[in-house]
């Protein structure tokens, strides 16, 4: 049976870049960087300290196994902002907005209350764009009046 | 490419800054780094609508969330959401939504709309206009 997600792939435009993004501001840790072979491909996870089980491969489009055309659709998908990657989670919302912001990172959106917690919005350096969120304690809050 | 990213900086704007009522096309157009004549044909090419045109769905796409989620009069929502006139704002609803602002909350009150997540809401469900235009049909999935 499925055991869980290991792996996901985030499109970016520059691996160096990328990497950078992905460690200097966001904090999270290189787990791999390798290159396969003279101008192979480059294969570059990082992930959070505290899941040491789940990786982002940022991997950038083309090579072998994409066609120029694909790939030069997918760059523009992700420059121009229509690609999400994920939802990242915190257990300090506002402290790590704040940290966040200070280092550069682009919100769109600045943490507000929802049922499931609270939540802010960004994007990578490439145009990805990640939910950032503080899970509610105790679960989905559905005695607010959330509706009216 | 470069140019790509210098118009979604732009919209980024938009997508932030959307409650500012004195966000215009030029303070917009600033952050692309364009002057306002080629920002509104780059953005339009990009995007497939003006940018003055996304910024008025994303206001009416925003005050969509608050009618479902916040316990706000829809004047207070509609200053919220940069519009300065009730009139103004509840015409521009009407022709976006089919609905006037509280119609569409009576219509979606206690769907469940604000469990989507917001992001999802505010990027995926955001200020396009899908075609061809079936405005009143739009959010009638959405409590799933």
């Amino acid at each position: 049976m499925i055991k869980g997600l290991a792996i996901s792939t985030v499109w970016v435009l520059d691996q160096d870049r990328a990497k950078e993004f992905y460690t200097e501001k966001l904090g999270l840790e290189v787990r791999t960087d390798m290159t396969m072979g003279e101008g192979g491909m480059r294969w570059l996870t990082v992930g959070s300290p505290h899941q040491p089980d789940v990786e982002l491969t940022l991997m950038v489009p083309g090579g072998p196994a994409m066609d120029p055309e694909s790939a030069e659709m997918l760059r523009k998908l992700v420059t121009k902002g229509a690609l999400g990657a994920g939802v990242l989670t915190t257990d300090d919302i506002h402290g790590d907005y704040k940290k966040l912001k200070d280092r550069g990172v682009e919100f769109l959106q600045e943490p507000q209350e929802r049922p499931y917690g609270t939540e802010a919005l960004f994007r990578d350096d490439s145009g990805n764009w990640f939910s950032f969120t503080q899970p509610r304690e105790g679960g989905l809050d559905l005695d607010q009046d959330w509706t009216c | 490419m470069d140019k790509m990213r210098q118009v979604r900086l732009a919209k980024d704007a938009m997508d932030r800054d959307w409650a500012d009522p004195e966000l215009d096309l030029d303070t917009v157009a600033a952050h692309a780094g364009y002057s306002r004549y080629h920002f509104i044909r780059a953005f339009k090419e990009a995007y497939g609508e003006t940018p003055g045109q996304y910024l008025t769905h994303r206001r009416i796409e925003r005050a969509e969330d608050l009618l479902r989620t916040a316990n706000l009069s829809v004047t207070e929502i509609c200053h919220l959401v940069g519009f300065s006139s009730v009139g103004t704002f509840s015409a521009r609803f009407k022709t976006w939504t089919g609905l006037t602002p509280s119609e569409y909350r009576t219509k979606h009150v206690g769907r469940g709309a604000a469990l989507i997540p917001g992001c999802y809401a505010m990027l995926w469900a955001g200020g396009f206009r899908p075609a061809p235009a079936t405005g009143q049909q739009r959010n009638s999935g959405e409590a799933g």
